[in-house]
């Protein structure tokens, strides 16, 4: 085969090559928006942390701000110690709330962080204090088990 | 105090260890001469431009079009089954995971090893039936260096991107039939694969292990190929180890890289 014809096949090939890895980091990966941006560390207890796994996302008001960077259990307050990583270009109050939701019913879960009213803001390596767990299915059941038959024995008396 | 029919098993089992052991250490040796040789063909670009051309870009279009359907096939297999349980938004997550971690590297490298690693070995134990690789030796020409180093890397870098296009071809036949065909909403489909696929964690060790299928599989053909009888029946046969062998080792050392790389996730 002729030298041009054959550098341009394998040209074409590798340019394909090189766009179908890009669309999967671009697209699929979505390298665009958080992990090349720049951010600030936070830290969270929290006393269950439920079904939350490293890289979950950490949103505020619906929005993607950041991800959860690493969860440790905290020997001394004998609860999960919850680190994110949070977008430079978002600011929280002191009074931050964080607590760990589910998307859905089933779905995964996020940290969602709740901007309290005041002025001073959360710098990097900075404590949420404000946490509230997550919800364990479980303990739900037997709450309402509990409730259940209290009313059922109230209601014979 | 045996008789001689045992006598004759354990023999063979000698005679099949030590044969065994005896083809794995030439096989080390000749990754070794090629890996050394490879500094030569790297200056002659040329070489390595040809083989690109006979194995990748001649495997394109089988990587792509079975990429495409094998996407569309999770397509409608992963809503089928996502929608028993109502969460057929998570689609794109599915077909987008499989892909990129096992399906794509793992298929391609399977295609490859049958399409291109199958061509390598009857090529170059053709060679060596016609006694082309003597007359090379000859011509005080390493075979190694002209041709079995350009073909190894010519294999080494166009397996990453075949798995690649296979990938991206699969999310699209995913898309088309999940979003297109079926009705998926768009947005979920796109935004929930994007937030759950890792550049790192999924694209690269996607990459790493279509790099490493790369290397065992044109490691074994052209072993295959160099060490075949040169005889046609040698030829025909070490064609067949080579798919056969190839197709093992990949599903072998995939096992070995996804415990490997995914143990926590």
């Amino acid at each position: 085969m002729e030298r041009s014809t054959l550098d341009l096949w394998v040209g074409m090939f590798v340019i394909v090559g090189f766009v179908a890895l890009t669309i999967l980091a671009l697209k699929v990966g979505n390298m665009g928006t958080i992990g090349g941006t720049e951010t600030y560390q936070l830290s969270a207890p929290f006393t269950n942390i439920g079904g939350l796994k490293p890289r979950a996302a950490v949103k505020s008001s619906g929005v993607v701000v950041g991800r959860v960077a690493e969860i440790t259990f905290d020997n001394e307050k004998f609860m999960a110690k919850v680190t994110m990583n949070i977008d430079k270009r978002y600011k929280f109050p002191k009074d931050t709330s964080a607590s760990i939701l589910t998307a859905g019913l089933l779905g995964e879960q996020y940290v969602g962080l709740e901007g309290g009213a005041e002025d001073a803001i959360l710098a990097g390596g900075d404590t949420v204090k404000l946490t509230q767990s997550a919800v364990v299915l479980e303990k739900l059941i037997s709450q309402f088990m509990y409730s259940k038959a209290a009313e059922g024995g109230s209601g014979s008396k | 105090m045996f008789n001689r029919g045992t006598i004759i098993n354990v023999r063979n089992v000698g005679h099949h260890t030590v044969d065994s052991i005896l083809r794995l250490g030439y096989a080390t040796r000749f990754i070794a001469l090629t890996l050394l040789n490879s500094g030569n063909s790297f200056l002659r670009v040329r070489l390595i431009i040809r083989e690109l051309y006979f194995t990748g870009v001649l495997s394109m279009i089988i990587i792509l079009i079975s990429g495409l359907f094998v996407g569309m096939v999770l397509g409608y297999q992963g809503y089928q089954t996502l929608n028993t349980y109502g969460s057929e938004s998570a689609l794109g997550v599915l077909v987008a995971l499989s892909l990129v971690r096992e399906l794509g590297p793992v298929m391609s490298a399977l295609l490859f090893a049958s399409r291109a690693g199958s061509a390598m070995t009857a090529e170059i134990g053709l060679m060596k039936a016609t006694e082309q690789l003597s007359a090379m030796e000859m011509m005080a020409v390493d075979p190694i260096a002209r041709v079995v180093a350009p073909r190894f890397w010519a294999g080494v870098i166009s397996m990453p991107l075949l798995a690649a296009m296979f990938s991206a071809m699969g999310v699209y036949g995913g898309y088309l039939v999940g979003v297109v065909i079926i009705g998926v909403d768009e947005g979920s489909f796109w935004s929930q694969m994007q937030s759950a696929v890792d550049f790192r964690e999924d694209i690269v060790n996607g990459v790493i292990k279509s790099v490493v299928f790369g290397v065992a599989i044109t490691w074994i053909a052209l072993f295959e190929g160099y060490d075949a009888l040169p005889t046609a029946e040698g030829v025909s046969g070490a064609t067949t180890r080579t798919v056969v062998t190839s197709s093992l080792a990949i599903l072998g050392l995939d096992f070995i890289l996804t415990a490997f790389m995914f143990q926590g996730a």
